[in-house]
Formats: structure tokens, sequence, C-alpha cells
């Protein structure tokens, strides 16, 4: 992988594109849009399909239960906005009407995460994974890429029952192909190595990768980068594998820890095989305005900070599991 | 106790005489009566006070429905959206032979399809959808219908039932924009206006008058009738399904009930809101129906 001349595009064409292709390819897909539109790119769909848009406004509530009523009547509807307000202004109607209901509805949060930039943190959705993640039926992608993004929107529009997609608004890298296998509920291996394996969902499976690289290089340290984009169900063999192969885990989102990514991981490691594991993401506060760039590394979601957590990841297995010695360390 | 036996007695849905909707109703709320006194909780005031217009509504040969093939693809919907009021509605869809009457005595029960408030999960013939959440039952009748109108261009009627205080949910105003915005003549959404919800009257807890105006100007067809006139909500039924197909317009039913209607010492008091009837209130408003279910008869032979 050329990690200098890499290609960015953002997430949310690759959502867009995806609309389109299953428009194509089922009379049943259908859009709603809540005024944002142009953001999320929903309107690919829209020029492509005016006749299966419908514009509802600016009205996450009473859109989600349209999608709904349009899934209890055979449609396939999707609903997208910013995540802020797709999981979370609705978070009620996701939990009774679609959840519940256990209805074919498909919803596209978008604008994800600290690389929304400037807008601040109102716009800076940092909870949904671990909302989203609780509600009986859903599933939960957190895709990486452009192209992984084009595809989960197919894959969730071809499969059914209720499916929560979550992107970003900034180009990110792109570094997965057309030919990259994606299956919802199957991570996918990135690099093989048993030192210490890197989960990660999202923006961070990219810089996930750039660590691994330095490890490599720099200290010889081989890590197993694991891009776990389905959040739910999570896949419990390749988690429980790397446990055992690795002796120690590193999680990684643009995202809270707390009931995040991280805590699915941890939740599959603690019962099945436990190994320490050390938690990327944001460290329980609210975002704040800046460049994404900026914010990504104001929050420590980079590849210096992974390298970190994995060194200590190592650490801390190779010290076994003496806890109490453990303590100490951790209050000197 | 005869009176607590759940009969096999079930109504057809057909274009029939008014003074057969009495007896009907008077099933209805024996059934719920009966059904709320096994459960030993639940809503009585609301599902007692609907009973006219849901005999009216399911077996006027308004609504068009299958119990053998409930999920056919060309039946008219119905959505419950004040989901507590589900005792009425599972009394109805039992007596219009959905499931048999007797699984009445299950409402609420561990195990059962009656679920306190309806749930699609349990998969109870003639359930559209879980309701219980309040406002959200008639976003669902809005995406139904805009399904039936728009992409299937099927002339699918959709009926959904509201209360008065379900209307301080501001999502159903949001619903209501989105009628009338895409033209929904299709739609049929009934106000069950008792001004009673748990803490008191509506008007006092959080004033939501003048509704008729409201509706109207939100883009609907409004009419105010007496909820308990078999006559008007037959008329205004039949004038909606008439109509629907060159309608425009979404329509609002504001139907004036009372709560607890038909039940001497429940009548238009607030706090049967959310309550049931022990086994000496159950005895009581079983015979008071009783009484009212001879004169009648009595009525009937005069007539």
């Amino acid at each position: 992988m050329n990690f200098e001349k890499i290609e960015k595009i953002p997430t949310r064409k690759g959502f867009g594109e995806g609309l389109v292709k299953l428009g194509e390819e089922n009379q049943n897909v259908v859009v709603l849009g809540g005024d944002i539109t142009g953001s999320v790119l929903t309107s690919f769909f829209k020029e492509k399909f005016p006749e299966r848009f419908f514009s509802i406004g600016i009205a996450e509530q009473n859109a989600t239960t349209i999608a709904a009523g349009l899934a209890l009547s055979g449609k396939v509807p999707f609903f997208a906005s910013y995540s802020a307000f797709s999981a979370f202004r609705n978070a009620d109607q996701l939990r009774i009407s679609v959840a519940y209901n256990n209805v074919n509805v498909k919803i596209g949060g978008g604008h994800s995460g600290v690389t929304v930039g400037p807008d601040g943190a109102t716009h800076q959705s940092l909870e949904e994974i671990s909302f989203i993640r609780t509600l009986p039926n859903m599933t939960l992608i957190v895709p990486s890429d452009y192209n992984q993004t084009k595809k989960a929107t197919v894959a969730i529009g071809r499969m059914i029952g209720p499916s929560f997609l979550r992107f970003g608004r900034s180009a990110v890298p792109s570094f997965t192909s057309q030919e990259t296998p994606f299956e919802i509920g199957k991570a996918n291996i990135l690099t093989e190595g048993n030192d210490v394996a890197i989960v990660a969902c999202g923006t961070l499976v990219w810089e996930s990768l750039v660590a691994a690289e330095k490890l490599k290089k720099e200290k010889g340290i081989k890590a197993r980068v694991i891009d776990m984009h389905t959040i739910k169900p999570i896949d419990y063999n390749t988690i429980i594998d790397a446990a055992r192969d690795c002796g120690c885990i590193v999680t990684a989102e643009e995202h809270q820890v707390h009931g995040g990514l991280g805590g699915a991981v941890a939740e599959v490691v603690v019962k099945n095989f436990p190994v320490p594991i050390e938690f990327v993401g944001i460290p329980d506060r609210f975002g704040l305005s800046g460049e994404p760039e900026e914010l990504m590394e104001y929050f420590g979601l980079t590849s210096n900070t992974l390298i970190n957590s994995a060194l200590r990841a190592i650490t801390r297995r190779d010290k076994g599991f003496d806890l109490i010695r453990h303590i100490k360390e951790i209050n000197k | 106790m005869s009176e607590f036996i759940f009969s096999d007695l079930t109504f057809e849905n057909k274009e029939r005489p008014l003074n057969e909707f009495p007896k009907i109703a008077l099933q209805l709320r024996k059934d719920v009566i009966t059904s709320l006194f096994y459960a030993g909780s639940g809503h009585s005031g609301g599902s007692l006070g609907m009973a006219d217009v849901f005999a009216v509504m399911y077996f006027g040969g308004l609504m068009r429905y299958n119990p053998s093939n409930w999920l056919s693809s060309i039946r008219d919907r119905f959505v419950l959206s004040a989901g507590h009021i589900s005792p009425i509605l599972y009394a109805t869809l039992a007596r219009a032979g959905f499931f048999p009457p007797d699984e009445l005595k299950s409402l609420r029960k561990l195990g059962s399809r009656l679920q306190g408030h309806p749930g699609l999960d349990v998969e109870l013939p003639g359930i559209e959808t879980s309701a219980g959440s309040l406002g959200q039952g008639v976003s669902i009748a809005v995406g139904m219908a805009i399904s039936h109108r728009h992409l299937d261009k099927t002339d699918q009627l959709v009926f959904t039932v509201t209360g008065d205080g379900e209307l301080q949910e501001g999502s159903v105003w949001e619903a209501a924009m989105t009628a009338s915005n895409f033209k929904l003549g299709n739609l049929c959404w009934i106000v069950d206006n008792n001004d009673c919800q748990i803490d008191g009257r509506v008007h006092e807890v959080m004033n939501i008058y003048p509704l008729q105006e409201k509706f109207e100007a939100f883009g609907f067809n409004v009419i105010t009738i007496d909820g308990h006139n078999y006559s008007q909500i037959y008329s205004t039924l039949k004038d909606f399904k008439n109509n629907s197909s060159k309608s425009e317009k979404p329509n609002c039913i504001i139907a004036k009930t009372f709560m607890g209607k038909g039940i001497s010492f429940m009548e238009d008091d607030y706090r049967w809101h959310g309550v049931p009837p022990n086994k000496e209130q159950a005895i009581k408003a079983l015979s008071e129906l009783e009484l009212l279910e001879k004169q009648i008869i009595e009525l009937n032979k005069i007539n």
C-alpha cells in the first residue's frame, strides 16, 4: 500500500452511489429526504428516481416513523440525515417503530464524528454506536472508506431487517478496492500479525494501517489490523481468535470510548478469552470546532496514539495478570 | 359467573341498519370490561369511550379486511396510534374473527399475543404495528398512505386513531403537515376527543384547542361529530370512503366522546384512564351493560 499517495474520497459519496445502485435493482427502494439531501448525498437518488423520493423536511421523528409505515407496506425505505439527528432526535421512533417492529427500515447517519469539523459539538455525533447497538433486531455498520460504504449501503438494502449505517463528511483515504470482500457480520483482517490486534472501525481503520506499518518498520512488531465494519452483529470468532493469537487488543473508533466499538469488543473478550484491551476513542467529552485533521490530532485519534496504545497493551500482556502490580504501576 | 366467559360470537363486516350497532358496541364494552378485569391492569376509560366508533368502523362494511387472510395486500389498514386503548382493538378484532374471543382472557399476561400495548413481534392477526409511545402510529399511517397512494397507486384506505392528549406530542403535527403536503385523501385520522388524560382534563394539562381550526389550518377536511352517535359516525366514515379517491385533502374526524362511556361510575371521569375494574366493579359494569342490552332488545322490538 502506498501510504504517501493515497486517494481521498468522502464515504458519503459511497452512500449516495450505493442508493442509486439499489434503486436500479429494486423498484421497492424509496428514499426519504431530511432537507440536507445534498450533504448526505441522497440527492443522487432524488435526481435519478424522483417518483421514489419523498422530501419530509426537517422532521427526523416523522421521517423515521413514515419509513416504518412504508416498510410495513412492503417498501425498502432509506432515511438519512446527520447522525446527530438521525440517531438521537428520533431515538424513541427508532426504538419502537423501527427496532421493536423489526421492520425493513434503513437509516443513514452521515456527518458522524469529529470529522464534521467546524460545525462543532452539536453536529459531531459521538454516541450513536453505543445507542444503536443496544437496540434488539438492529444491524449497525460503520464502514471505513468510500468503496466499503458503497458496498455496505447495497448490502443493507439487500438484507431484510432494520439497519443503521454510520458514515462521514470529509474525504478520507480510499484504501479498499471494488474487489475487497464485504460481508455483513464478517470482519476484514487487513494485516497478518500475532503481536497485537488492532480492532477498528470507520476512519480509524486507516490510522490503524499506518500504525501497523510503523510498528513493523520501527519496532519489528507485527500487528493484526481488523476492520470491524459491522458493530452488530459483531464478529465473535474474529475477535476471539485475535485475543487468543495476540494476547492483547487495541480498539479504535471516532466515537466515545464508552459503549462503542471498544465496549462491544470488550464484551466478547471478557466473556470468552480475557486479555488486556486499550481503548482509543473520545474520552467522555463533547467535540468542538476545528478542521477535521486538527480535531483528529487534538483528540488523539491518530496512528501515533495507536502505536503507544499497542505498546501499552503488549506491556500489560507480558507482565501477566498480576493485578496488584498493575494497579501499583498505574498509581505511580 | 357466566358474565366472565367469552362467547364465540362474531359479527360480520357488512352494510347494516344503524340499530344493529348498539348491540355490537355493547358486546365490545363487555369484552373490554372482562379482559381488563382478568388482566388486573390496563386502560378502561378510553377503550370504553371508543367502542361505538370501533363498532361502526369494523362492522359497517366500510373497511375492507379479511380475517382468514388478514395480510392480504389489498386490505385497508387500521393503525392504532393510541396504543393504550388496545383492549377495544383486541375486543373488536376478536369479534371480527381475527382470533378466538377466549384469547381476550390472556390480555397483558406472560406469553400472550395481547400485549399491554400492541406489539408486532407476537404476531396477533389484525395488528398492523406496535404502538404505545404516543404520536408514532399516525406517522406510520402517513407512511402507509404514501405507499398506497403514490407508490402502489391503489385505492386502499388508511384509518388511524389518536387520543386528544396524544396531540401534545409534537411529532403528530409533523405527521399532519406531511399528510396534507402529500395530498393523502386516503387517510382518515380519528381523534378520540374525550378531553381526559392521566393528569386531568386535556385543556388544563396542556391546552390543545381549538382542534377543528388547527387541523383545518394544516390542510385537512375536518368534521367534528358525536362519537357515540352511530348515524354521525357511519355517515362521516362513509363520506370518507366514497370521496377518498378523488380527495386531495387528508381527513380528520374529531370524535367527541366520553371516557368510560356506558358504565355509570366510570363515565367522563379521567381517573379511569389507566385503571381496570376490580371484581365487584366488573360485575356492576357488566350488570349495567346487560340491563342496557335488554333495553336495546325491547327498543328494537318497538321499532
